[in-house]
This record gives structure tokens, sequence and C-alpha cells, in this order.
């Protein structure tokens, strides 16, 4: 069981990372406007189809 | 409208609006449209101010080779389309880079090659497709409190973060408990568990701390006291068990309760956001040019901040005067409702003196600017505010009220186990009363007090109330002085034809002849008779015969207009204003072809035209002038024939909102600008005791008397004006009403956008509801703490409890405490159904 001592501190020194991840998005701003950014993705596909025809 | 056509439309502006999107191959903008759009206004401005560099100072930013940002706040953004057909921009002005639309603010981004295009040209392009542009006023304020927001929202990750990996190694240590575990993993999950959290604490938790710290200096307590009181002691405790490897330990209990207790912060500050965000709208939606007539005669509109002393600007009729000033060509009448609180226009003419904030309501003036700025008496006003603001008492919260009790009580509870263990050990007496600290830590209260008001401010504003602060509902819910400006909360905040003797035929002849007039008694007599207008007037009961109805009509002197109109039976000529509501016309009949003088004027003009009145309707009118009403007279051949008395008419739904106020222990009373009868005849019609309304209220006056009130109780202030913005700001909680001026929404804690004063009855109902909820979710945390205190003091608690107890009650709570909001949503929402 002594792997403990190495996987333990790996696993959160995982949930760090990803933790560091959000938090760079959140500084980012990609949490300033939960409600527009949704609406824009249906539209990207909406133009795509425009652009073959 | 030509019926044939496979396209129709209900009015020009939204068939230029698809016109528009047709030419630019935008018509994919009609599928994606969840709403059917409401009928298109463009304002068919040209923006000219928006290229000025007044202009870019103010709201541009460079951002370097040629490239420029602007934030604008648009009107008429609704759904999903709007956000689709303005960020196509890009695609039909060339030179607009990209524009990004936030679809909660209202608010596009938009970024374009200055060398290319102009931002005159931009904002054209916005307003033709329907979504007229106005500059995003407060883009400081809007940072400030995203970067707060993203703050808390790091916050809330890494105390979610730690309170995850805490409860894994929890988990580990209490199956440890049942089987056996070797001392040098239990120890080394200790450990860990003491870095995560240790780390909790000093990260996210650290706000509990600093709020302490800050309450302490300054004497006071706050909910943040026991509860940093309850991590610092389960910290420092837990850290010295895990070094002398002895003892329980806590670390996944407080990474709950810090993870929870900032759920309830973030939850809160939202709400708060939202609603910030809403008044912030309302702020930009405001004028922010005026035009400027230059010295060679050419015309310019330029942004308000850019005016000077000297200049000379036009005020169109129905604008808003941007600085003082004087009159140097003009006559009309100006509204000074905002400034005031005077209901009743005053006329001005060349010479007189007009104040930024005032309204003109007749034909177009030229103002010379003599001051702006802090000099203006608008300035001065806003001094006062800032005087209001500096007094406005803060309140203490209830549950830092309840907060301080917990410092108490719990201080002793622990002090008490302390000393009754201690005489068998130190070590348990130690033991036992940290566990009772931390059990009985408020998280509770911490947590469902934030989310209550929070939904609470998310329900109102779903009703068009904004709510800037949580503790404002607080103190809307106990009673107190209600004090109410006049207009715009009773009464419907315009003239209106309250009483009419005469004869019935003359009304549509009334209306016509008064359509001419700009002065708001003609346009409320020309809305109230305006109905009768279009049947036939059988005029050959006061006249002869006649070819057809023709006018001259001088506008109070200055630009004599020819008009010309034609109906079926009847032709006025001769039409004379007098400016202050005076005219006399010719009354000419086509059957009959007599002809007969008509007088349309204030009993002073009436006096002044050799008309004979009788006595009896002289009896009357002094009467209804008494009550505060403006009494206009209608004279045919030198004789008086019949009044309308005009009033600004108390709202029907004015009376039952004060009973169910003064039901909800807040006496009603009236703070108006008005003169003293209005004032008196409208408490009369509202329900108010006539000692209670108080006529003729300076801003000074009014500050004073909040200041007054607020010795005895706390005072709610409710009121539209700026002369309002100073008692607003001083009082415990100022409510600005639908129309306000900017800085009475400024001063406020709640905006009601919708006019009357039935919603602050609801506001209230609802407050009162919200601190019902909130002081029953006291009383079950209370519950909990004395059972979860009560094990800790005997000795029997241990962090495996202590970890189902704490969320469990939290879980309790919340559920209890979204429940009954939930259902004081709905129970408003059906009676509002029923209304």
């Amino acid at each position: 069981m002594t792997v403990l001592f190495i996987v333990l501190p790996l696993a959160i020194v995982m949930a760090a990372c990803f933790l560091f991840a959000f938090i760079v998005s959140v500084r980012k701003g990609q949490y300033d406007d939960l409600d527009t950014p949704p609406l824009r993705m249906l539209f990207d596909d909406d133009q795509r189809k425009g652009a073959q025809q | 409208m030509d019926p044939t056509e496979p396209e129709q439309f209900c009015c020009a502006g939204c068939r230029a609006v698809y016109q528009t999107l047709h030419t630019c191959g935008l018509e994919a903008y009609y599928r994606l449209r969840e709403t059917a759009g409401k009928p298109v206004r463009q304002s068919g401005s040209k923006f000219v101010s928006f290229d000025t560099p007044a202009f870019s100072n103010l709201y541009v930013r460079d951002a370097g080779n040629r490239i420029a940002t602007v934030d604008l706040v648009l009107e008429g953004v609704t759904c999903a389309a709007c956000v689709w057909l303005v960020e196509r921009l890009p695609r039909v002005i060339p030179g607009v880079i990209e524009c990004r639309l936030s679809l909660r603010q209202a608010t596009v981004r938009v970024s374009w090659n200055s060398g290319q295009v102009k931002l005159s040209q931009i904002a054209e392009a916005l307003d033709r497709l329907g979504y007229t542009p106005h500059p995003a006023k407060g883009i400081s304020r809007n940072d400030l409190h995203r970067r707060q927001g993203r703050k808390l929202m790091v916050n809330l990750a890494i105390a979610g973060a730690i309170m995850g990996n805490c409860m894994l190694v929890a988990f580990a240590l209490y199956s440890g408990r049942f089987g056996r575990m070797e001392p040098i993993y239990q120890q080394f999950f200790r450990r860990l568990s003491a870095i995560l959290g240790m780390t909790s604490l000093a990260l996210p938790g650290a706000v509990f701390f600093r709020s302490a710290i800050s309450a302490l200096r300054v004497r006071r307590i706050n909910l943040d006291v026991p509860i940093a009181m309850a991590l610092l002691v389960g910290g420092t405790a837990g850290a010295v068990n895990v070094i002398l490897n002895r003892g329980e330990i806590y670390f996944d209990s407080l990474s709950v309760l810090v993870f929870l207790l900032l759920v309830g912060r973030f939850l809160q500050f939202r709400q708060q956001r939202y609603a910030d965000d809403a008044v912030e709208l309302l702020f930009s939606l405001a004028p922010a040019t005026c035009t400027v007539v230059r010295d060679n005669g050419a015309i310019e509109e330029i942004p308000i901040e850019a005016l000077g002393v000297g200049d000379l600007i036009e005020v169109k009729s129905g604008d808003v005067v941007a600085a003082d000033g004087v009159v140097e060509a003009g006559a009309s009448n100006i509204l000074q409702a905002l400034l005031t609180g005077e209901s009743a226009p005053v006329a001005v003419g060349v010479g007189a003196q007009v104040f930024a904030g005032s309204q003109n309501q007749g034909a177009a003036l030229r103002v010379r600017v003599t001051s702006i700025g802090e000099n203006s008496r608008m300035g001065k006003l806003m001094r006062i505010v800032e005087r209001g603001v500096a007094e406005k008492p803060a309140i203490v919260q209830f549950a830092d009220r309840v907060g301080a009790w917990f410092v108490a009580i719990i201080s002793l509870a622990a002090a008490g186990t302390f000393f009754f263990w201690a005489r068998t050990s130190v070590s348990l007496a130690i033991d036992h009363s940290v566990a009772l600290l931390i059990v009985t830590c408020p998280c509770v209260l911490g947590l469902a007090t934030p989310l209550t008001l929070a939904m609470t401010i998310g329900q109102l504003a779903r009703r068009d109330i904004l709510v800037k602060s949580g503790a404002a509902i607080e103190r809307l819910s106990a009673g107190g002085h209600l004090l109410l400006d006049k207009t715009g909360t009773l009464t419907n905040g315009r003239l209106e034809v309250v009483e009419w003797q005469g004869p019935e035929e003359l009304k549509p002849a009334i209306a016509k002849l008064e359509r001419q007039s700009q002065h708001p008694v003609a346009r409320a007599l020309v809305e109230a008779f305006a109905t009768a207008e279009s049947s036939s007037f059988p005029l050959s009961r006061y006249t002869g015969g006649g070819l057809g109805w023709g006018w001259i009509h001088q506008s109070a002197g200055i630009s004599p207009k020819q008009l010309e109109s034609e109906t079926k039976e009847y032709v006025l000529s001769a039409i004379e204003d007098y400016g202050d509501g005076g005219l006399r016309a010719n009354l000419l009949d086509r059957q009959t072809g007599s002809q007969q003088l008509i007088h349309i004027g204030s009993p002073v003009y009436i006096a002044r035209s050799s008309v004979s009145e009788d006595s009896e309707f002289r009896r009357q009118c002094h009467k209804l002038e008494h009550a505060g009403l403006t009494v206009v007279l209608v004279a045919l051949n030198h004789v008086v024939v019949g009044f309308a008395a005009l009033g600004d008419r108390v709202r029907e739904d004015s009376a039952t909102a004060i009973d169910s106020l003064r039901k909800a222990r807040w006496s009603p009373e009236i703070l108006s600008g008005d003169a003293k009868p209005v004032v008196a005849s409208v408490a009369k019609a509202a329900g108010v005791r006539s000692t209670s309304a108080f006529g003729q209220m300076t801003p000074e006056k009014k500050l004073r008397f909040v200041r007054e009130r607020r010795k005895t109780a706390p005072v709610v202030m409710i009121g539209d004006g700026v002369n309002d913005a100073a008692a607003l700001a001083s009082a415990d909680v100022g409510i600005a009403v639908h129309g306000g001026a900017e800085a009475s929404l400024a001063a406020a804690d709640i905006y009601i956008a919708t006019p009357g004063i039935t919603p602050v009855a609801d506001l209230v109902n609802c407050a009162r509801k919200t601190m019902g909820v909130i002081r029953r979710n006291l009383m079950i945390s209370l519950a909990y703490n004395l059972l979860a205190g009560s094990l800790a003091a005997a000795g029997k608690m241990n962090p495996l409890i202590c970890a189902i107890l704490m969320p469990l009650s939290s879980a309790t709570v919340l559920t209890i405490a979204i429940a009954s909001v939930r259902h004081i949503g709905r129970a408003n929402t059906s009676k509002g159904g029923r209304l």
C-alpha cells in the first residue's frame, strides 16, 4: 500500500492542474456572459450551411 | 400597406428593417426570431456626435493600429435573433472588425478600423436595424463588478476543489476508524487533510477573517465573527492535533463550511449584480447629446459633457434641457417636475432662466448656456445628494445582529464546557470545547440568509422591481415612516381633465382648436375630447354657414405659421394662441355659414378678453381652483358656456395600496414640491391624513425632513425626481419609481419600473414574507445548534457525527428556504394575475 504515498499526492496535483485551468478560464472572462455564447454557437452552424449553398 | 404584397408590415419602421435585411442577405433573422417582434422604432438620428473628439475621449478605446473599440447599449435587444443580426454587422459594413453582443446587458462591443469607417455610420446602421445605440456609461464600474465576480468564482472553485479532496481523504480516515488502519497511513491521511484544510482556510477562507477583523476594528460584531472564530479554533486545534498526532481533526467539516458559505455569497453577489446592470442600462439610455448652434449658424450634435459656458443650444419640444442657461429665442412651457416637484409647467420667454433637467413641453427654444457641471443647479442638487449618501445610516443586517448573540452564547457555552471537563482532564476539556465551537458555527445562517435574499431579489426582478441591496428588504419588513413623493407614485404624473361642465357638442371643436397649442393643458384637453372629435358636430346650433375650416396659428409670437385643415362640417379661422393656453378663433359652419367667436383659456385670460361670466360659474371655478385644479373656461360670443377642470389624477389603486402599507405598520406621509392645495387634495383622495401631507418642499427641506423622521423610526422614501434624490439617498431605504431622473436612480436602493404605489405594497409584502422565511430558518438552525452543542458539551461529538450533521442541517434549511421563496413568488404572481 506504500504506493499511496505517491498516488495520492499525484492525484491532488492533477486536481490542482484542472483547478488552475478553470481559474485561467475565469480570468479570461469565459464565465462573464453565460447567456449569449450558447446561442452564438448555433449561428456559426447556420452560417456554414449558407456558405455551402 | 398593400394587401397584394407577399410581405405585410405593421409599420414603416419594420418595412425599412426588412428592406435593410433583404439587401444585406440577412433574412435568416426572421427564422431565428423567437418572439414576434414589437414594431420597430428607428430614431432616424445621424449620430454625428459619435464622431466628435469629445465622444471619443469619453467612450472609445484605442486598441492601436487604427483599430478602436466602443461599448454601445442597444435598445430593443430581445432574443437570439438579435444577437445573430447585430453580430453580422462586419459583413454588412466594411471596416467593422467585430461585434460581440451580450444579451443580458444589451451591450455590444464593436471594434472597427477608424480609417475605413466612421462610428456614426456604424451607429446609423444599428439604428436602421431597429437597435438605437447609446454609449455605455459606467464602464469602469462594470469592470469593477466583473473583476469582483471573477474573484468570487475563483475562490468558489478553489474551495470546492479542496472540499472534494478533503472529503475523499476523510472517507479513508472514517473507514479507518471502524477497520484497522496502520498508524503510518493514518498519519499520512491526517497530514494530507491538514494541508488541504489549511489551504482552504488560508486562500478562499481568508474573506471571513478579513471581514471579521474589520468588523472588530470598529467594535462591531457581524456574522463573520463567529464563523471566523470557528474556522480559527478548528484550524488551530486540528493543526496542533496533527502535529502532536493525537485527538480529533475537523478539516473536512471546515472545508465544507468554507465552500457552502462562499456559495451563498456568490449567489447574493450575482443577484445584486443583475439589479445593478439593469439600472446601469437605464442610465445609458438617458440622452447623452444635445444640439449646439454654432456662431455661423451650423447645427451640431455633441455629447453633453463637451458643452461649454456661452454655447447656444437648441432645445426641441419634448427634449430635456441639457444645461442651465438663459432663453435667447423662443417662448415655451418648461416642466420642472423632476427638479422641483412642481406639476404645473412654467411659461418662459426670451430672457428667462431655464435649468438643466427640466423638460421643454412647448415650442423649440434657443438657450445660451450660463453654467455647467458643478456650478449648475443640477450640480448643486447633486452635492446635496452626496451629503445625503454620506449620511445614510448603515443597516445592521439581521444576520449580523444574530451573529453578535451567537458569539456571546457560544463563547459562554465553550467556556462552560471547558471548565466542566477541566476537572477530569485538560486535554479532554480542550477537545470538547473545540468540537462545540466548530459544530455550532452559524453556517446555516451564513448560507441560507443570503440565499433567501438573493432568491427574493430574483423574484422581484422578474416583476420589474430592481433591488440593489438585500439589506433594503430586511428594512422594508419592519415598518416605520413611509415618505411619498406625489407625482409618479400617487398620481399619474400628467394633467388630465377631471371635470367638464358645458355642452357636449363643443368638445370636438375644443379638441380641434387645442390641437394647435403645445401647452400641456391643451394636450390634456385634446386627449380627453379627441374621441368626440371624430363624430360630427352639429355646429348649426351655434353658427351660420361656411365653406371650410382654415386657420392662422401664431406659435407664441416667434414664428407665425400658416396652418390649414378642413373637415366636412366646419372651419376654424383666425386662430390666435396667447401662449398661456389662451386661444381664440372664429367658428364657421359649412351648412349655415354663420360665424361665432370662441375663447378658450384660463380665468385670467378670459377676464382680460371682456367676456361676461355668470356668478354661478365663477363660484364653481373658485371652488375647483381652491382644490388645486387648473380651470379652463370656454366662451362663445363673449359668454362663458362651459369650463373644464384639469388636475393630476390620483391613481385608482393608490388608496388601497396605502391602506395595505398602513397595515404593514408603515405610516404614510406625503412630501411634495407642488403647491399646498394640490398636495392636500391628493392626500385626501389617497387616504392620507391632511396633517401628514406637506407641500412646497425643496430638496433641502426634504432632506431635513428625512433626517428628522429618522430619529424616531426607519424611513423609507419613495420618489422619482432629482428633487427627491437627496432624500432618497439619506433615507434608510430609498425607492425610485418609474420615469424617474437619473439622479434618483443613482441614489435609490430599489428601482421600481412599473408606475404607481401598488408595486411598493407588493414589495413590502414580499419583504415581510421573506423575513418570515429567514426567521424560521434561524429557529431551525438554532434547534440544530442546541442539539449539536449539547452533544459536544457532553463529549459525545466526533468528527464523523459533525461531518454528517453539518451538511444535513444546511440541506434542510436550504430546502425550506428555496421552497418557501418559490411559494412567495407564486402567491404574488397569482395575485397580480387577479388584479
